[in-house]
């Protein structure tokens, strides 16, 4: 009975902090621009494509079969976890045993996962402890970006352990006791044969450490990960699922210019002007001028850095790495947001995402070569908002690199980029000879 | 041996006023009509149309900008006046199928020109030539590569931004010439280094310019044709082989004008 009481009430605090941090997402995400979501049905496919078959990740092979495996594993253990919740709460012992030889296939799939994921997040560890991997650094790759990493695998190489454990000691126990063992536990069984010689009780013991450490690894992780870049477990297949399923390269139509070019070509169309004293902000100059999938996009970024790696503006030693565009939104949130909660959407503090995190620089050597985008295995649109950005210079600012004002210039009055007249765009058909 | 003929580009406004509505409409965009290298191009390209027969016509002086450079250097108000302009101009003459040699404009009319009322089929070249090939109209291609080495470079708005890798190749395939590939090739291709309006200004401090990455790369692989099929693609290329002081042995081409090369037009 007081097993129980403190599941619960462990299970009551990790629901209400966790309640608290998402509510407080939410009201961020409510300072986010608008966009409507349609064609439902390609975005399924496109989630069972990227995020469950995770097709992008294994545009690096080898890292790539590791993540999967990690992901894979996730997600046959997480019925596990969800039957832990239920033992807890009502005192049972594996309840979903009743599902007979479909729970065989669960248990013993994620206690083989349990080990290939322990030894995949090995591999990472050592990758980034030990070996110059040229995308886990960079200007953004803050030694606390750095921890971060390390603490969310460290978290899930202690979950495997327990996990692992709490199988291996069940399964003595069981053995030791004359009882029917519930589940198949191939790599546990293989386990238990080391700890054979402990008593009855002994393995009992273990098998309840096991059983809390790893219910309560799981209640601090599911709270420790909105404050980290591994929110990446949460947020990103459903960001899979908002994510532009349009060509890459196709742009977002601003539709406030369109309604203002539109009355300049052609005074008499009717537009709706449902606000005429309203005047848009064009453009991105500060986190809540995103739009909610710009932002669900910055939430998913686990900073892997795929998309740095292939950028042709970092790759020449320039300023610019989609990645920190990505931590930079992420960040800027993080700071206005508990003001903006506070007092609103007016509220300033002097500061801004363009300027104060990111520079022109950084925006203006972009080649809009979409390398990032088609890099990233969950979709994240780094080009949009670094146009976005863009636009605010050009639309608000008319701050545009000088080369790019004489392209202006010139398209407005040539029709072309370069100075010629648009009389002589013929020209390059005359005295025109084919072999015939 | 040959009897030159002289060709005659059909106009648009010209054929419509004789009441006929060409078939296609070839698309020659702002570096096609007046990059001097790229006009070139332009006129492999109209060579091959016209040893086609194919029922065609340009814009000429009605064409405008696409708005591509525009928008990306985040001028959301000129790319529209652009895209609706000639939106405009295209469906007056009742435009349906379209051509083009640049992959930004063919990106442009095929994925955003449909928000400003422009629905049309958009073909890259190297698409057309692909098909044109398959259907047996352009064979007899001579063995004038067949001692070259080719590498091709992706263009981004070909490539990556509308997935098409295999057109170029199987153009490419069609000249006897061996073929090679870089290392980031296809969906893994570097960028030239031009777009999103950076052939316009001044590179940011760096350690190198893309440009200079790539042909860099393109040279390792051996190959004396760098072959392309955009006009931005193409000046950064030309750029590089001058900067690296190859352009005497190794030379870069447009698809087209293999293809017109190799035909012997």
């Amino acid at each position: 009975m007081a097993k129980q009481l403190i599941f619960i009430s462990a299970l009551l605090i990790t629901l209400a902090i966790f309640a608290y941090t998402m509510r407080k997402y939410f009201l961020y995400f409510r300072f986010t621009k608008s966009l409507k979501l349609d064609r439902f049905s390609e975005r399924v496919y496109e989630t069972f494509n990227v995020a469950i078959a995770q097709t992008k990740i294994f545009r690096q092979p080898v890292m790539g079969l590791l993540h999967a495996l990690v992901f894979w594993g996730f997600v046959v253990i997480l019925i596990g976890s969800i039957e832990m919740v239920i033992d807890g709460i009502f005192r049972t012992e594996r309840v979903f045993g009743i599902a007979g030889i479909v729970y065989d296939v669960v248990i013993a799939t994620g206690d083989v996962f349990a080990l290939i994921i322990a030894i995949s997040i090995l591999v990472f560890l050592f990758r980034r402890l030990f070996m110059h991997v040229k995308r886990f650094y960079g200007t953004e790759m803050k030694p606390v970006s750095k921890a971060d990493a390390n603490m969310a695998l460290s978290f899930i190489l202690l979950l495997m352990i327990t996990l692992l454990g709490m199988n291996t000691f069940y399964f003595l126990d069981m053995h030791k006791a004359g009882h029917e063992l519930v589940g198949i536990y191939p790599v546990s069984k293989f386990l238990a044969g080391f700890f054979d010689q402990l008593s009855q009780y002994q393995v009992h013991i273990f098998h309840e450490i096991n059983w809390w450490g790893h219910i309560l690894l799981i209640f601090a992780f599911a709270n420790v990960l909105p404050y980290s870049k591994h929110f990446h477990v949460f947020m990103s297949v459903p960001n899979v699922f908002v994510s532009r399923i349009d060509p890459l390269g196709k742009i977002e139509t601003m539709e406030s210019i369109k309604k203002e070019v539109t009355l300049m070509l052609n005074p008499s169309a009717s537009v709706s002007s449902d606000n005429q004293d309203e005047i848009p902000k064009f453009g991105v100059s500060d986190a809540n001028d995103v739009s909610w999938v710009n932002y669900m996009n910055a939430l998913s970024c686990t900073e892997c850095g795929r998309c740095t790696a292939v950028c042709p503006a970092n790759i020449t030693g320039k300023l610019l790495s989609p990645r920190k565009i990505m931590m930079d939104v992420r960040a800027r949130m993080k700071e206005k947001g508990p003001g903006m909660i506070k007092e609103g959407i007016g509220f300033s503090d002097e500061k801004s995402l363009l300027g104060n995190y990111i520079s022109e620089e950084e925006l203006w050597a972009c080649t809009m070569c979409n390398a990032c985008a088609q890099e990233c295995p969950v979709n994240i649109n780094q080009p949009a908002i670094i146009l976005d950005m863009r636009r605010y210079l050009v639309l608000e600012k008319s701050s545009a690199p000088a080369g790019l004002n004489t392209v202006f210039t010139n398209i407005e009055n040539n029709g072309a980029p370069w100075q010629f007249s648009p009389q002589d765009r013929l020209n390059w058909a005359e005295e025109l000879y084919v072999n015939g | 041996m040959e009897n030159k003929i002289k060709i005659e580009v059909p106009v648009m406004a010209d054929v419509f006023a004789n009441g006929r509505t060409p078939e296609w409409l070839f698309w020659v965009g702002s570096a096609g009509a007046f990059d001097d290298r790229y006009k070139k191009v332009t006129r492999a390209f109209v060579k091959i149309l016209t040893y086609l027969k194919l029922d065609y016509a340009v814009l000429g002086v009605e064409e405008s900008d696409s708005g591509d450079v525009a928008r990306r250097a985040g001028n959301e108000m000129l790319f529209q006046m652009q895209a609706m302009t000639n939106c405009e101009i295209m469906n007056a003459y009742g435009v349906k199928k379209i051509v083009t040699c640049c992959p930004h404009d063919f990106n442009t009319l095929k994925n955003e020109y449909p928000d400003f009322g422009g629905h049309y089929e958009v073909w890259h070249h190297s698409q057309f030539l692909d098909k044109m090939i398959d259907e047996g109209k352009l064979n007899h291609v001579t063995g004038m590569f067949e001692k070259n080495t080719i590498v091709f470079h992706d263009p981004c708005y070909l490539g990556r931004a509308n997935k098409e890798y295999d057109a170029p190749r199987s153009v490419l395939d069609h000249i006897p010439s061996v073929n090679v590939e870089m290392p980031r090739n296809r969906s893994f291709g570097l960028c030239c280094g031009a777009g999103g309006g950076q052939m316009f200004k001044e590179a940011e401090k760096g350690n190198k310019e893309v440009f200079i990455e790539r042909t860099e790369e393109a040279l390792a692989t051996g190959a004396d044709i760098i072959a392309t099929a955009c006009p931005f693609c193409m000046v950064m290329m030309t750029d590089g082989l001058k900067y690296k002081n190859r352009e005497e042995d190794v030379k870069n081409y447009d698809i087209a004008e293999l293809l017109c090369m190799g035909l012997g037009l």
